[in-house]
């Protein structure tokens, strides 16, 4: 019999956020230097996912919050927690942060990648969220997928393959 | 809301014929670099909402070849030229002949080819509008990925910051002989410098 719920997929676009619950599973396609931000209880199964762009909300202005990391991962804990999600049972995974660009100017911009990790782990201290795993850095694009079942995060890459963490 | 100039379809226009200009400059200059005829066309010019990109690339996952310039001057932005991989292929095959590859085996000199590809044509591009509008352009050092759409895509975005939530779109068409090969510049001024640019073009 096909179990059409373990097939459902919440799909985050970029410099977006969102919940999911088991046995859906939650994704974002093309991260390059963005992060995808997987915060999840394991124990209630729900979980959340933030595509971040950019380091550090500007002050003063209205924002996306989702877009940066200083605003949405707050806005995310919230969220789980609204849910049903348990503050001592959060625990974190990411992937991304890539350099995309080899380029010989160099320019702040293209190294955003790093930067972004940076404040997403700073963020996350903050917020007193563990991080389990990560993938980060390098110069691959990524496409991922977390399963709150069995809290693996799927690391999908376009010319070097998929791993699991 | 600001009193901003307004990307009308007299603008469109415009910024159809400023391609036009660029593609021949470029058609020209790679004419040159593989000495046989090679065509542009420009079929389209428009603004396209950031997240819409990628669908038009055949989605974030899709493998393409992008090459990144930054724009200095009179305006800032960035300019990313945009191919599916096996248009980066065709392409590079025409100016390094090689067996038959995908571009999992691009090496250096392939990925040089393709800077080389997006100088000329961004340069070209960047020349019509500075000749259009008076202003004094120049593009920086061309970086270069072939990776999924999205990822390539994403570091544009960033540049245009938080007001701004569409890119300027040029479709060109290059042919050479029987094949030809699809892609797309993206011009994503900064915000100002997309006023600025409306404004000089006469929006």
């Amino acid at each position: 019999m096909l179990d059409t719920g373990r097939l459902s997929v919440v799909r985050i676009g970029i410099a977006d956020a969102g919940l999911a619950s088991k046995p859906q599973r939650i994704r974002t396609n093309g991260l390059g230097s963005c992060v995808g931000v997987v915060i999840y209880d394991e124990r209630s199964g729900i979980c959340g996912l933030d595509h971040v762009m950019l380091p550090h909300a500007p002050k003063g202005k209205p924002v996306t919050p989702a877009k940066f990391a200083d605003t949405g991962l707050p806005w995310l804990v919230e969220k789980l927690l609204e849910s049903g999600a348990e503050r001592r049972h959060l625990q974190a995974k990411l992937a991304g942060g890539a350099q995309m660009f080899s380029s010989a100017s160099g320019s702040a911009l293209l190294r955003i990648g790093p930067r972004n990790v940076e404040a997403v782990l700073e963020s996350l201290q903050e917020l007193k969220v563990p991080v389990v795993s990560q993938d980060v850095g390098g110069s691959a694009g990524r496409t991922i997928e977390f399963d709150p079942a069995t809290s693996v995060l799927h690391v999908h890459t376009a010319l070097e393959g998929t791993c699991e963490i | 809301m600001s009193d901003a100039p307004e990307f009308t379809d007299y603008v469109a226009d415009i910024l159809k014929e400023v391609g036009n200009i660029g593609a021949a400059h470029a058609a020209t200059a790679l004419s040159e670099l593989i000495q046989e005829q090679v065509n542009m066309t420009v079929p389209s010019a428009r603004m396209v909402p950031f997240r819409e990109v990628p669908e038009l690339l055949g989605g974030e996952e899709m493998l393409s070849a992008g090459v990144i310039t930054q724009i200095k001057g009179s305006l800032s932005g960035n300019l990313l030229l945009v191919m599916a991989a096996e248009s980066a292929v065709q392409l590079v095959t025409r100016l390094l002949p090689a067996e038959s590859k995908g571009v999992q085996d691009f090496t250096a000199m392939d990925f040089s080819a393709l800077a080389e590809v997006g100088n000329i044509l961004g340069g070209s591009f960047i020349n019509a509008i500075s000749d259009l509008t008076g202003f004094t352009l120049h593009v920086t050092v061309p970086g270069v990925a072939v990776d999924m759409a999205g990822a390539i895509l994403s570091i544009c975005l960033l540049s245009a910051e938080l007001t701004m939530d569409e890119a300027l779109l040029v479709e060109t068409s290059i042919s050479q002989g029987t094949s030809s090969i699809d892609a797309h510049i993206i011009l994503i001024p900064e915000p100002d410098s997309m006023d600025r640019l409306l404004k000089a073009l006469g929006a």
